[in-house]
């Protein structure tokens, strides 16, 4: 656990070091903040107490910032050499993985916990549905964590850092809308399984302010999947033959 | 603590990088490993320190296995991976301080020791300076740094001197036999002079496997076991001279090596000296012998000859 956050405080140094975080961190906000309250479905259109269209806004926001977050985190390390480095001091894989998987994670909440102004606001304005709400950001929050694991994943796969972006996008747009647009296609069990794998899905229950286990498992599942293919990755340099 | 590689294979694809290489290294011992560019001495040391598992073999340092206690291993040896791999991005102390952490050093002993570590490796001008704005000498003096920093029992290094100017190899080169008096050190080079000038026993590895093992005289005992000497003798006709030494009954081989003076080289048959014959025949003739010297076999010659076929 103390080697995790080891690894993680040194993340996130090197991300406000480089400016990057606070760079992601202000376009967050104009982004999300333009899209709330000035341009388009605007709070003040629907006239609802509620941060729906923050939450539509969050949802591709996240889904193009995170790549961009966590396409450095192993590619950097094999192209640098420094990933020899750590991995023989006393670090495992997975600790390797959990570290930089926290690290952004950790970064995404900043963010998202910069815009609890939007939700203070709105709650001033009008009567709203804190339960939905409460249920939004931990929507937001369960989606992060599953394209930083994919992300995560992506940068294991290669040295190259565009190629690591390029791949977390490319495997992030199928859950985020690629399996929603096909599960509108098929019919029965094909559309269902189509429909449970697509995010959108459980993202938009938990905006509603519904919950079920079956959404908590499926974002469960996912950030295993991807933090679990990354370390295979890793230790893939002893799979050889 | 001991170093005890037992038949170690590591394959890459239908490649074999290390081929069943077995050696020990013992405590207080600094062994060189020597051979040409891709021989297999990084992944040997990568093995070691846990880096790469290799697919047959066992590796023991002290009572650890490095199959079965890869993170007492890890604790245990200071490494230095081969071209130095550092975060440019960090600045010289938050770089040690993070190694230090990695490395679980309690919070009161950390301070201490990373200055220590300052102070050793010659770092105190550049230790606010990032990683990234220094010379390739200094970046080295952080690797070293880096892998000294817990004060390990068991030192690797591959190439802990590549970019270093000459009195920068100097320095490294004793810091090296210092902290090789209690610790166990295994270090590569493709540089003969260094490793004869800093390791206690050689080992040569070529095409993955181990071809030479021994002190630096040994290995030069090794390749060629035939008496050379160098023979300086006044007072005498050369050419009758000449004839004397190559009738003796040990002689293989007399050379006339200068063009004047009565200068020879004579290489006795395997395993035979002539140096008695020789101080016999002069006294008999009446001749001065004012010369006599061995000649060694260069290191270089040694390893060409077992690296080369």
């Amino acid at each position: 656990m103390v080697t995790i956050w080891i690894i993680t405080k040194r993340e996130l140094k090197s991300f406000f070091d480089s400016l990057l975080a606070y760079i992601m961190i202000i376009a967050f906000l104009v982004f999300t903040g333009l899209f709330t309250w000035m341009i388009g479905q605007t709070i003040f259109l629907v006239k609802q107490a509620s941060l729906q269209s923050f939450f539509g806004v969050s949802y591709w926001a996240l889904f193009i910032f995170i790549p961009a977050l966590s396409m450095k985190l192993i590619a950097e390390e094999r192209s640098s050499g420094t990933l020899e480095l750590i991995l023989t001091k006393p670090v495992s894989d997975a600790q390797l993985v959990m570290g930089k998987f926290l690290a952004v994670l950790i970064l995404v909440l900043l963010s998202l916990a910069l815009t609890l102004p939007y939700y203070i606001t709105v709650a001033s304005i009008g009567p709203i549905d804190h339960g939905a709400t409460i249920l939004g950001y931990l929507g937001l929050v369960l989606m992060s964590a599953a394209y930083i694991s994919i992300g995560i994943f992506a940068s294991s796969v290669t040295n190259n850092q565009i190629i690591s972006f390029l791949l977390a996008l490319f495997i992030g747009i199928f859950f985020h809308l690629i399996f929603d647009i096909l599960a509108r296609y098929f019919p029965g069990f094909i559309g269902n399984t189509l429909n449970y794998l697509s995010l959108s899905t459980h993202y938009e229950s938990l905006t509603r302010g519904v919950i079920d286990s079956k959404d908590l498992i499926y974002f469960a599942s996912l950030i295993v999947l991807g933090l679990f293919g990354a370390e295979m990755m890793i230790g893939r340099r002893n799979l050889t033959d | 603590m001991d170093i005890i590689v037992e038949n170690i294979t590591k394959r890459f694809g239908s490649q074999k990088a290390v081929d069943n290489v077995s050696f020990r290294v013992n405590t207080g011992e600094i062994v060189g490993f020597l051979g040409p560019n891709g021989a297999g001495k990084s992944t040997t040391m990568r093995a070691i320190t846990c880096f790469l598992s290799p697919n047959e073999g066992d590796i023991r340092i002290g009572d650890y296995s490095i199959h079965q206690h890869p993170e007492e291993i890890k604790r245990i040896i200071g490494y230095l991976p081969e071209l130095n791999p550092l975060y440019q991005d960090m600045p010289v102390l938050d770089y040690l301080k993070f190694i230090a952490e990695l490395h679980g050093i309690p919070k009161i002993k950390r301070i201490q020791r990373i200055l220590k570590m300052v102070h050793t490796c010659g770092l105190e001008g550049e230790k606010h300076k990032k990683i990234g704005e220094l010379s390739r000498g200094y970046k080295q003096r952080v690797g070293l740094a880096q892998a000294l920093i817990h004060d390990p029992q068991v030192l690797i290094l591959d190439e802990p001197t590549s970019g270093l100017d000459p009195n920068q190899i100097i320095e490294i080169r004793e810091l090296i036999r210092e902290i090789g008096r209690e610790k166990t050190v295994i270090l590569s080079s493709h540089i003969l002079a260094e490793v004869e000038a800093t390791c206690d026993r050689i080992l040569i590895i070529n095409k993955g496997r181990i071809v030479a093992d021994g002190t630096s005289s040994d290995l030069r005992k090794r390749a060629q076991n035939k008496e050379i000497l160098k023979l300086t003798i006044e007072e005498g006709e050369r050419n009758v001279i000449y004839k004397t030494l190559q009738s003796m009954k040990n002689t293989d081989l007399v050379d006339i090596i200068s063009q004047s003076g009565n200068t020879f080289e004579l290489q006795s048959k395997p395993g035979t000296s002539s140096r008695r014959d020789i101080f016999r025949i002069c006294v008999d003739q009446g001749w001065i012998l004012t010369e006599m010297t061995p000649t060694e076999t260069k290191l270089e010659d040694v390893f060409r000859l077992l690296t080369m076929n």
